[in-house]
């Protein structure tokens, strides 16, 4: 461990690389994780994201060293620490539900850490006012936790976890009691805390959005699986799997089988919308089973049929099913003549939208560029 | 109107009691004021005081074993696992469920077998058995306010189990663990059956002796003991009301 002390202050510890290989969990005949493998770097926002029950609590346990796997390697740096009890792994955890001493007041939950341990008292007071600063918990050193709200638990419950100064901090789930404006803020809050303190941070959510706005890197899990790796923009672009894609934002997936190759552009005909062109790079063969995806908001909607100046390479028409205001966005849902139901989000970019209004059971058009679709995976017959 | 039956149905003895002991006469007719029999308390009763005494300790010892055993006990069938934790949950609750005088009669049967002599400490294991699953309740009802990720949250601080156990565990069991000891010394401190068979020469408890006293008729030293029990108890209940409040606020 090295610590560099900042302007601020406030010690800035680098943290380690966390190594998780083949690591497989059960619990009796359930399998909680399916041989999960990562490799997390040094000081890196790492987020865990997937459906609640994928397991990512019960990896995060593993790496806490609440739960032992069943087979695979837990490492950090290079030196294995699965034979170590929790209170011997420089990691330190946020519950999900903060997990506060209800018996001892805010000073005294943050201090617990060093009083397990021979710190002078000049030392304790000054880290735990550095943590208090660090968290903006300082008027309320003398309550208990029961008198705080719950964004001040979830603070309390941060600086606990780093006053021993750990390598690794693993978040599980810390903002999913908060409401909706809270979690926002303290998203931001996490992020420039991270920056702050420059330690390997592990987050566990299973809210995309949370996942995408701060995270170096996510790895998208379900059902026990790493699906994908990658940074937020790569998970959502250029998806590894149909769950990936249905599971980060939201989009309209096509199977069908490839008809044309014609360099990087390939002609699809899917079920019910008939042939749809997308660019894509790589070895595709005429015949071969995809899935193609396309955002709802790269699918432009509009009354008349675009003209050909613009460049669109796939125009359908249908009719409006249903449309939701969101003031900075509308959702429609288009039912295409075909029979098929579409996504389609339109921003509002201007102010009250020019030309005519869209509206439920008005006749469309939707269209969006070769480019923008994107052929997510090959399906195995 | 209902407060006022009540309290007189439940005031009206002890009044009785009160006017008594501090009868001059023997019998029940009142032949004048005096302090006589409280005099006698303090001078003449010597198997009386030797009986509060033995009483006292019975009470202060099984009630602190009982507590302590009562306590781990419940944490460990709260937050550890182990085999045949079902069973041992139910076999540790039987004494609060069996009929007093099964109770007395199967620990005397036992005593025998492994040939105890009966006597204080025959008294006192007899006493921590059946108040252990006042303790193991109570404790336990405490316990069951918490998550057990507090003890997680402990140990991935840097807490062995130990440190775990002594600085979060028993602080927060607190508030159980000393309703638990009050409830254990108070139903050892009155306990009649169990002793009546538990117990042998000069280990006899207070309920005891009174209860012998009286067979020999009524004296009225115990009357005045009486009076001093009742003011005691009250004082004791009061400021331990008191200190539990204090403690759960704190
Ligand atoms: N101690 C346990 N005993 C049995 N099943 C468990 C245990 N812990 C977790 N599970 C199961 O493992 C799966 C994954 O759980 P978890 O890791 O908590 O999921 P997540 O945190 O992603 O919601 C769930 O189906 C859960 O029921
Ligand atoms: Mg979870």
């Amino acid at each position: 461990m090295t610590d560099i002390p900042t302007q601020q202050g406030v010690v800035r510890v680098i943290g380690s690389d966390v190594t998780v290989q083949g690591v497989i969990k059960s619990f009796g005949d359930f399998k909680a994780l399916k041989g999960v493998s990562l490799q997390i770097n040094k000081g890196e926002f790492f987020s865990l994201l997937g459906p609640s029950g994928c397991g990512k609590t019960t990896l995060l346990r593993i790496l806490a060293g609440f739960e032992n796997p069943d087979s695979g390697v837990v490492m950090l740096d290079s030196s294995d620490i699965l034979p170590l009890p929790p209170n011997k792994r420089p990691i330190n955890t946020v519950f999900q539900n903060y997990a506060l001493f209800p018996h001892l007041s805010v000073y005294e939950n943050i201090a617990f850490p060093l009083r397990l341990r021979k710190t002078s008292a000049k030392e304790l007071d000054a880290r735990v006012w550095e943590m208090l600063d660090l968290v903006h918990l300082k008027e309320h050193v003398n309550k208990k936790p029961q008198q705080l709200s719950g964004g001040q638990r979830q603070r309390v419950a941060i600086a606990r976890a780093l006053i021993n100064r750990p390598n690794v901090l693993l978040l599980d789930e810390p903002l999913s009691a908060l409401d909706a404006k809270l979690r926002q803020q303290l998203l931001v809050d996490l992020d420039e805390l991270h920056d702050a303190v420059g330690i390997t941070f592990i987050y566990v959510t299973h809210d995309q959005a949370e996942a995408l706005g701060v995270s170096d890197r996510v790895a998208v899990m379900n059902k026990g699986e790493v699906l994908q790796v990658g940074a937020p923009h790569e998970i959502y672009e250029a998806p590894a799997t149909t769950f990936v894609a249905e599971f980060i934002g939201e989009t309209n997936t096509l199977e069908g089988t490839i008809t044309k190759v014609e360099g990087d552009v390939i002609y699809i005909d899917t079920q019910g919308l008939g042939i749809v062109e997308v660019t894509a790079e790589g070895n595709w063969q005429v015949g071969e089973r995809v899935v193609h995806s396309i955002r709802p908001e790269k699918i432009r909607i509009s009354k008349e049929r675009p003209s050909h100046e613009q460049k669109d390479d796939n125009v359908f028409h249908g009719k409006v099913h249903e449309r939701i205001y969101f003031g900075h966005q509308s959702k429609f849902y288009v039912n295409i003549d075909s029979g098929l139901k579409f996504k389609v989000f339109k921003q509002h970019v201007n102010y009250m939208d020019m030309g005519p209004l869209i509206k439920w059971d008005d006749e469309v058009y939707v269209a969006w560029d070769a480019d923008d679709g994107y052929i997510v995976e090959r399906v195995r017959a | 109107m209902v407060f006022w039956i009540t309290a007189i149905f439940l005031m009206l003895p002890l009044l009785v009691l009160l006017l008594y002991s501090f009868n001059a006469g023997r019998s029940f007719t009142w032949t004048g004021f005096s302090l006589v029999w409280y005099e006698k308390l303090f001078t003449e009763s010597g198997q009386l005081w030797q009986a509060v005494w033995n009483s006292v300790i019975v009470a202060v010892v099984s009630s602190l074993v009982s507590t302590v055993i009562g306590s781990l006990g419940a944490i460990g069938i709260n937050w550890y696992r182990f085999s045949y934790k079902p069973y041992t949950t139910s076999l540790s609750f039987l004494p609060l469920v069996l009929p007093e005088i099964v109770l007395g009669v199967s620990i005397l049967v036992f005593f025998n077998m492994i040939g105890l002599p009966l006597g204080m400490v025959s008294v006192i294991i007899a006493h921590t058995t059946f108040t252990l699953p006042f303790v193991l309740l109570m404790v336990m009802a405490r316990l069951s306010e918490f998550d057990f990720s507090i003890i997680e949250a402990s140990r991935d601080l840097g807490a062995t189990e130990f440190q775990t156990l002594v600085r979060v565990i028993i602080p927060i069991s607190m508030p159980g663990i000393l309703s638990g000891f009050l409830t254990a010394f108070t139903l050892s401190l009155e306990d009649f059956v169990v002793t009546l068979f538990v117990s042998g020469p000069g280990s006899s408890t207070l309920p005891l002796y009174i209860f012998s006293a009286i067979r020999f008729g009524v004296t009225p030293t115990i009357n005045a003991f009486s009076v001093l029990l009742i003011l005691v108890t009250v004082a004791l209940a009061v400021s331990a009301q008191r200190l539990l409040k204090y403690l759960i606020k704190a």
